[in-house]
């Protein structure tokens, strides 16, 4: 079997990291692939650190444990690398996707940095961020096309919720410079 | 857990595509009670609980064993409080274990919807007629998003035609039920379990029926043997530690140790498992369950049947607790090495 790619996603409880995982399972089936997404077995409350994780491969995955050793971390919140360390068992060469403001650097991990909540907030409307933070993924990884994400997002939301979201990921998919 | 299910199903029925009525009820206790009368009158019945939940129901599910009625339920494994705890183990369907209901683990999405299309099919078989719990690991399965193949309603039609009955009949009206003294209760109890033995040749033969209309089988239906080829040592798992097991098999190339995966919980499958480990020389049974002052139950089943083999019991997975890729690998170190002493994971 070729090696499994591992996805973590670093959220706050209510910012949508469960779906983001979920939603990337998805498109990346649209595109041909296996894929999984199960969130961290943990507390979920709103404001907390949460976790969820999705992994990519050309054959059923039939591994069933969280996710220790992620090939690629996405984080949703700045916040959150003040109280965790997002590098934590990354492995080596993986790749860090973040929501920061200015620029973000993690060692020696290529880091992606997008403005998330400025795209949420022009567009959405509220800060939340997770169909963003999709569209700067495909961009800066190409593990899943931008096409199947908004195919994956036009089955999960349905009117001016739906038409918002695609137009965000959109933009992020524009904006996120590889 | 079980709520996405009942909340889906909702939405289904509210929204006519099924052709069910919905009833809410205030606790899990009333669920199988709905399920039990209804089932009664001569309709399909499905309810989906866990853990306390499915604690509360207890007392009904003996009943609805003991009166023979094929209901069929979904259990999301977790574990019961306390400490107070959402997440998965198998505690709460082993206290089930011997309320009479037919038991199969799953190991993955699909299997728990494959398996779900099976189970009425097996309660309802007249040689049968027993409820079937299908459980699914809490969160590990019950909260995965992942590919699953949904058979087309008219091939599931076919393959499971229209509830046949009994229907209640205003005739000829009956009592179900009833009082049974010490004369019969035993007799009852007899058949019950008889209904059960029969039910391994249902269950086999449904298996076998599913896999040739729809091109999918596990195992024989009981049990499922994987890398067992020229394995000198077997693990014996249930449920979604299965599929770690093969993913860590593969990925490390491992040829010596194999892995069966009981599928069927009850009616256990004695001769299945016997044949499955006749070459090996020893064995070990990872679970997630915990009978206190035994150990776990499913190792002394199998502890039971297999005499003259080591068998190496493993606990781990409580209440959440992950079982990794390298824990598979101490455990099947353990199992080379025939340890004697129950394995904490």
């Amino acid at each position: 079997m070729d090696k499994i790619t591992e996805i973590r996603i670093h959220g706050r409880g209510g910012q949508g990291a469960v779906t983001t995982a979920e939603l990337m399972a998805v498109a990346a089936f649209k595109d041909g692939k296996f894929s999984q997404a199960v969130p961290k077995f943990g507390p979920e409350r709103r404001g907390s650190p949460v976790e969820a994780y999705c992994r990519l491969a050309k054959e059923f995955i039939t591994l069933r444990t969280q996710v220790y050793e992620p090939d690629y971390v996405i984080v949703l919140d700045e916040s959150l690398t003040h109280s965790l360390d997002v590098t934590t068992g990354l492995r080596k060469g993986g790749v860090i996707l973040i929501n920061a403001e200015g620029k973000k650097g993690f060692g020696t991990f290529p880091t992606y940095t997008v403005d998330a909540n400025k795209i949420a907030m022009e567009i959405l409307g509220r800060p939340i961020v997770n169909t963003i933070m999709l569209g700067a993924f495909a961009k800066a990884t190409k593990l899943v096309t931008l096409e199947s994400l908004v195919e994956a997002i036009g089955e999960r939301f349905s009117g001016p919720v739906k038409e918002k979201n695609i137009l965000a990921i959109k933009r992020a998919y524009e904006e996120t410079k590889a | 857990m079980d709520t996405h299910i009942i909340e889906r199903l909702s939405e289904i029925i509210a929204d006519g595509e099924m052709d069910a009525k919905y009833v809410n009820v205030e606790s899990e206790h009333s669920a199988m009670s709905v399920c039990l009368g209804a089932q009664a009158t001569g309709v399909r019945t499905f309810t989906a609980s866990s853990s306390q939940g499915l604690a509360l129901m207890y007392e009904m599910l003996y009943i609805v064993s003991g009166m023979r009625l094929p209901v069929v339920m979904v259990n999301a494994n977790r574990a019961l409080s306390a400490p107070l705890n959402i997440w998965n183990d198998w505690s709460d369907s082993f206290g089930a274990r011997d309320s009479g209901w037919i038991q199969l683990y799953c190991e993955s999405a699909q299997e728990a919807l494959d398996t779900v299309i099976q189970a009425y099919k097996i309660a309802e078989d007249a040689r049968v007629r027993l409820p079937v719990m299908v459980c699914i690991d809490g969160f590990f399965l019950s909260h995965v998003y992942e590919p699953v193949d949904i058979p087309d309603a008219q091939a599931v039609g076919k393959f499971l035609p229209k509830f046949a009955g009994p229907v209640i009949d205003f005739d000829k009206p009956v009592s179900q039920g009833m009082w049974a003294g010490p004369e019969c209760y035993q007799d009852f109890k007899k058949e019950q379990n008889d209904a059960m033995i029969r039910a391994m040749e249902v269950i086999h033969e449904i298996n076998k029926e599913f896999k040739e209309q729809f091109g999918r089988g596990y195992g024989n239906g009981f049990i499922e043997t994987y890398n067992m080829e020229n394995a000198k040592y077997a693990l014996i798992t249930m449920g979604s530690l299965a599929g770690t097991a093969k993913h860590v098999i593969r990925e490390n190339k491992i040829h010596d140790v194999g892995l069966i995966r009981i599928k069927s919980f009850r009616p256990f499958p004695f001769a299945e498992i016997k044949k499955a480990i006749k070459d090996v020389h020893a064995l070990g049974v990872l679970e997630k369950n915990l009978s206190p002052g035994l150990g776990g139950a499913l190792c002394h089943e199998v502890r039971g049947m297999v005499k003259t083999k080591n068998v190496s019991s493993f606990i781990g997975g409580l209440g959440g607790r992950d079982v990794k890729i390298d824990d598979f690998m101490k455990i099947f170190d353990d199992i080379r090495h025939e340890k004697k002493e129950l394995v904490w994971v």
